[in-house]
């Protein structure tokens, strides 16, 4: 992967439009716009940002109830993120979904799960069946390192080797399962080396930098669509924020989030396009502009939105098409 | 021509005729391959249909329950076969939280055409982790579709119908069910999901039940004959939806009915059956409503204990001469 100006110019984009999305969604959640849960994802912005700057339209993506970062770097539009938010019919789950459970057909995105490991079969079965339709997709499976204590990471980790799947494994490793550290927890806290245990193909990777995540991700989906076999990433990250908005930080100490702070993405990246002698071509002042206008607008489409009439409540139980 | 076969070969002939007809479809379990199936319903499939199609998994059914849900998502039609009943709550998260939520969650745009079969019910003496009946435990979710093929006829029809439908089906085949033998006619046109099947007509009292106690309430019915009890059989079918019509039209004929639930009774599909004629036919009943269920208990292996635990044919027989008042 080059980083050219172009691209330095698109990661620094996409890595801030998620930062201030997810600023704006707690504004409006504070304000009750929002209801629900709301997991942030600020912090973690580098990986989902250089994993989908790899991947093809027709690849898959499937990630957790900490999504807005994913479905925004996939292409879902920030006004249907925003109007499924509101829980508006005009939202990318037509008020469906909310927070967690973001979904779009056009982008192929999966969801949005919010049962921890729940997602890691469903990539199993994506990927069956796109080997079996002799398909040259990836399916991209993102989750946290709390899903490792999941019975279904183990069995799903098994059967994508077993199996040869084009699956790339994502663990964004923030340390924490909700509240308790992962030390806590496991036995083995390198997360790769239990993938390695399936004979896949593992690397720990600094999720802190775009620009790392982009590189790893470009070797792994190339590796994968060559080989059929799936790839794992851990991706060493920090969430900044609290877990989701009902959390006091009780389990952490003040000065471990200052210091993960201090490799904020944004700021890991500023400095490395300092170093490359591109920081100059990046006007920040006019970025900082077109994300205003993108999140002005999709806060305008939300509150213009429509909300279901309660006729419809009972629909998308069943297929309203009985297509076979 | 002798077209009389067994339950085991009826499943195993609609399996055939889906892998032939549709390459989208194949098979997916503990041992369905190498093994033939726990129950022999997949002897042979592996041979012609080769290892791609026909697939052993590992003992992780979360993960290849799940990754049916993913493959019917992304264009397969899977089979995914599960032991028992018992093993399929290890699967559980995938089917109550995948497979009946996603076409909800995104709001219409995924959908879920997944057929999960598995062996339920008791009476081999396999005691409390092997026999239960919780066909209607499931019945309770909104997003899947419940079938209990009985007859062969159905063991047959309803593997096609389920792979048709556009969203997640469970199918409940009891295990003494498999060396059951009936008449099969491949030609027939299948009765749709969601429609119950009048097995017998009568007059005076109506037997709604599904399942192998289908037959046991056929015969009870008989010996209610010689009694001067004209009783009329529906099989169920289909759990969920339910034939909320055929229930009470022949209710409105009969005006008392008992039901014979294979689940235990708290809580269970009989108890909902009654709530809804309750809403539906209260003022149509002669009779308190009445129903045969597995006792409240864990099934034990004791071959006396477990015959008192399940559904007979003498307690349908003596609880349906209570409900005509002849006892």
């Amino acid at each position: 992967m080059e980083l050219d100006v172009t691209k330095a110019k698109e990661f620094y984009k996409q890595m801030l439009l998620i930062r201030r999305f997810e600023e704006k969604c707690v504004e409006l959640y504070s304000n009750q716009k929002i209801g629900g849960f709301l997991h942030l994802y600020i912090g973690e912005e580098a990986i989902a940002v250089g994993i989908m700057s790899v991947l093809d339209e027709d690849d898959s993506v499937l990630a957790t109830y900490r999504e807005h970062g994913q479905a925004l770097a996939r292409g879902i539009s920030a006004k249907s993120i925003m109007a499924e938010m509101y829980g508006k019919v005009e939202g990318c789950s037509r008020g469906r979904g909310g927070s967690m459970h973001l979904f779009d057909a056009k982008t192929r995105f999966y969801g949005g799960s919010a049962i921890v490991g729940g997602s890691l079969p469903l990539a199993v079965g994506m990927a069956l069946a796109d080997k079996m339709q002799n398909k040259n997709r990836v399916t991209v499976c993102i989750f946290g390192d709390g899903a490792v204590a999941e019975g279904e990471f183990h069995e799903s980790l098994n059967l994508a080797a077993l199996w040869n799947l084009p699956i790339l494994f994502v663990c964004e490793n923030n340390s924490y399962a909700m509240g308790t550290a992962l030390k806590l927890t496991q036995s083995q806290t390198d997360i790769y080396k239990k993938a390695e245990s399936y004979k896949i193909h593992s690397k720990q990777i600094d999720g802190m930098s775009v620009i790392d995540v982009a590189k790893a991700s470009t070797r792994a989906v190339e590796d994968i669509r060559e080989s059929n076999a799936p790839m794992f990433l851990e991706c060493l990250t920090y969430r900044f924020r609290a877990h989701s908005m009902f959390d006091a930080e009780l389990y952490r100490e003040k000065s471990e989030v200052e210091e993960w702070k201090r490799k904020d993405p944004l700021i890991v990246f500023e400095e490395k396009l300092k170093e490359m002698e591109l920081w100059s071509e990046i006007d920040t002042k006019e970025i900082e502009g077109e994300i205003k206008t993108i999140i002005d607008e999709a806060v305008e489409f939300a509150e213009n939105g429509t909300l279901e009439p309660i006729e419809d409540l009972e629909r998308f139980v069943y297929s309203e098409v009985q297509n076979g | 021509m002798d077209n009389t076969t067994t339950y085991r070969e009826a499943v195993k002939l609609a399996i055939r005729k889906a892998m032939s007809e549709d390459e989208r479809v194949f098979l997916m379990g503990e041992d369905v391959g190498h093994y033939g199936g726990c129950f022999a319903v997949s002897m042979g499939l592996l041979d012609e249909y080769g290892d791609k199609r026909i697939i052993d998994t590992p003992l992780s059914e979360s993960a290849f329950t799940g990754a049916g849900v993913g493959a019917a998502m992304n264009g397969m039609r899977p089979i995914v076969e599960i032991m028992t009943v018992n093993f399929s709550l290890l699967a559980l998260d995938q089917i109550m939280n995948n497979a009946a939520t996603l076409l909800h969650m995104s709001g219409g745009q995924f959908n879920v055409p997944l057929v999960i079969r598995m062996a339920t019910g008791g009476g081999k003496q396999l005691g409390a982790q092997h026999s239960h009946s919780l066909e209607g435990w499931y019945a309770h979710i909104p997003g899947l579709k419940v079938l209990t093929p009985a007859t062969v006829q159905d063991a047959y029809d309803m593997l096609g119908l389920a792979l048709s439908d556009p969203d997640p089906v469970l199918i409940f085949e009891n295990s003494i069910l498999y060396n059951s033998k009936g008449i099969l006619d491949t030609k027939a046109t299948p009765l749709a999901i969601g429609k119950a099947l009048v097995q017998k007509e009568g007059k005076n009292l109506t037997i709604l039940t599904y399942g192998i106690n289908l037959f046991k309430s056929l015969e009870a019915a008989e010996i209610l004959a010689k009694n001067g009890v004209d009783v009329e059989v529906i099989d169920l079918r289909s759990l969920r939806p339910l034939d909320d019509e055929t229930i009470m039209k022949s209710i409105k004929k009969t005006h008392r009915v008992l039901i014979v639930d294979d689940g235990w009774r708290s809580g269970s599909i009989s108890a909902e059956i009654m709530a809804r004629i309750n809403e539906q036919a209260f003022y149509e009943l002669d009779a308190l409503m009445a129903r045969v269920c597995t006792v409240e208990v864990p099934l034990p292996y004791a071959k006396h204990l477990e015959d008192a635990a399940i559904v007979q044919v003498d307690k349908i027989v003596d609880m349906a001469k209570k409900v005509m008042g002849l006892s």
